[in-house]
């Protein structure tokens, strides 16, 4: 079992007052997690010992910052049970990487008369770059909707994944209903059909063991700062024989093999994909996070958010007018998006930050899946390896006050 | 601590908001939501030969600043010319809601104003424009 108050420790932001002399309560860790000081330290230590641009000096700095780049995407590849390390692409957040499919793999393979299926609880970031690839293409998007408790309704998926599906494109774990989809069965069934698929991993690698090989997944990607990482970092992973076909998505440095007046050829994979100097000490720092988070243990903190969640969800559940989205907590990971009745979630947000309770409030950049649920917003609460029970008590006397200020 | 933004006046309008609903027929109406959460507020005004403001109705949905921003606002624009309306500064709707807001929260604030404005210079009606797109 895990320590949540030892683990608070190791996070300097948790020792942070909210307000004078209100101790922060952070429970917006679906938006982005705390970092570890090991985190903080080790990109430190990049800039103070040993700062040099990576794959381009003779000299001992430049070699030393390369190891460790280098090194990272090893790690992260070993972390996700990605065999081969040229699959793993750094790119800055997900939403770069969804991007750089959707520009690079979707215009070279997608054609009018395709379509693209993706899910009525996607992020934004899921839904617009082939929003925008379909409007270039003429391409139809179809979504899988799902249940009225935040499950995928698969009961028709054979008339939206057909022939015609030239890509699936779905998130593991919802970052609104918290529901953990089932990826590995939606893989195979596109398989079946001859789609690509592409998982949107943000909301699952930081909290639930990955493995890729096991998923046979053909493109992952998840952010850094979700994960105990810092931001501006994030990885693709792909098959090697389509990142291998696919075109560059940015050009310049890094990424070239020869350049001539006339025109250039492409470096190796996964350099291919890396134009200009890389975000090296956030991809320092995220091994640092990968390291932080194996030492306490992926099924560890699972296991520990399961609990978390089933004890929030009771102790939430005696708070007047309160409706929850999303399924029971065996289905779902550390998230629990509600509405109070008659109170708007800016609101319930706004008087939960007087107690020091960071919750988010709004559509989580999922206004689809809020249009289909008929609200305008939601409240959520978010858990991670740190989110203690005295947390969540304190949560659950924060919306009684909420109650009180809107004398409900 | 105390719930200093939700003084007992805003929930109030929260709960009872005045001048609640639409004009119809009405010299303009606009509508605009706030995309960061979702507010949503609908202005319709009245005018005199002289445009200045003979009735006004808003409706919407959305946060209690938001919600009593606009009761606020509409109550206060009543016998003031176009003129004076395209005048009325950000400065003095805040002085009405009389709180302190967060960088945030100011934009729930003046959601009702920037309809009001964007109305009062013309802005077409995005349902009249949704309706023409049919046609």
């Amino acid at each position: 079992m895990i320590d949540a108050k030892r683990i608070q420790s190791d996070f300097p932001v948790l020792q942070e007052e909210a307000h004078p002399g209100i101790p922060l309560i952070y429970l917006d860790n679906a938006a982005t997690s705390q970092k570890p000081a090991i985190v903080i330290d080790s990109m430190n230590d990049y800039y103070r010992k040993y700062n040099a641009n990576v794959h381009r000096g003779i000299h001992r700095l430049s070699e030393e910052a390369t190891a460790a780049y280098e090194g990272a995407r090893k790690r992260i590849a070993d972390f996700i049970g990605a065999k081969d390390t040229s699959s793993i692409i750094f790119v800055r957040n997900t939403t770069e990487a969804i991007n750089l499919v959707a520009q690079t793999w979707g215009r070279a393979n997608i054609e009018a008369g395709d379509e693209i299926l993706l899910t009525e609880m996607e992020h934004h970031s899921n839904i617009v770059p082939w929003q925008l690839l379909a409007e270039e293409k003429g391409v139809t998007i179809r979504y899988v909707p799902f249940t009225g408790d935040g499950l995928l309704d698969i009961s028709n998926l054979e008339n939206l994944l057909t022939e015609r599906t030239k890509i699936f494109a779905f998130s593991a774990m919802s970052n609104v209903f918290g529901t953990v989809n089932p990826t590995k069965k939606l893989i195979a069934a596109a398989h079946a059909v001859g789609a690509i698929t592409l998982v949107d991993a943000a909301q699952s690698v930081p909290h639930l063991s990955v493995d890729i090989s096991d998923l046979d997944c053909d493109f992952l990607a998840f952010s850094g700062h979700k994960m105990c990482g810092p931001t501006g970092i994030g990885i693709l992973y792909g098959k090697r024989h389509l990142l291998e076909e696919m075109p560059p998505f940015l050009g310049g440095g890094d990424m070239i093999r020869r350049v001539t007046i006339d025109g250039s050829s492409w470096n190796d994979l996964p350099w291919k994909f890396e134009a200009g100097t890389p975000s090296i000490a956030e991809g320092i720092g995220l091994v640092a996070a990968v390291d932080y988070l194996s030492d306490v243990g992926m099924e560890q903190i699972h296991a520990h958010e399961q609990f978390i969640t089933g004890y929030a969800l009771e102790a939430m559940s005696e708070i007047k007018g309160i409706r929850f989205l999303g399924p029971p907590v065996a289905q779902r990971g550390g998230v629990v998006a509600f509405t109070l009745d008659g109170i708007h979630p800016h609101d319930i947000s706004q008087v939960l930050d007087q107690y020091g309770i960071a919750i988010r409030a709004g559509h989580h950049c999922a206004m689809p899946l809020h249009q289909r649920m008929k609200l305008p917003a939601s409240a959520r609460a978010s858990f991670y390896l740190y989110t203690n029970t005295e947390e969540i008590d304190q949560l659950v006397a924060g919306l009684h006050r909420v109650g009180k200020v809107f004398r409900r | 601590m105390e719930d200093s933004i939700y003084r007992e006046q805003i929930i109030d309008l929260y709960d009872n908001p005045l001048n609640f609903g639409r004009l119809d027929p009405a010299d303009f109406v606009y509508e605009e939501d706030n995309p960061l959460c979702g507010d949503v507020i609908e202005i319709s005004v009245k005018l005199d030969d002289s445009n200045r403001v003979i009735d006004v109705m808003w409706q919407g949905q959305g946060c209690a600043i938001s919600q009593a921003s606009a009761s606020l606002l509409t109550e206060e624009i009543k016998g003031k010319t176009l003129d004076e309306i395209k005048e009325f500064s950000k400065e003095e709707l805040l002085d009405l809601l009389g709180i302190q807001l967060s960088m945030t929260r100011i934009k729930c604030a003046l959601l009702s104003l920037k309809v009001l404005k964007a109305g009062a210079y013309g802005m077409p009606d995005p349902d009249e424009l949704r309706k023409s797109d049919d046609d």
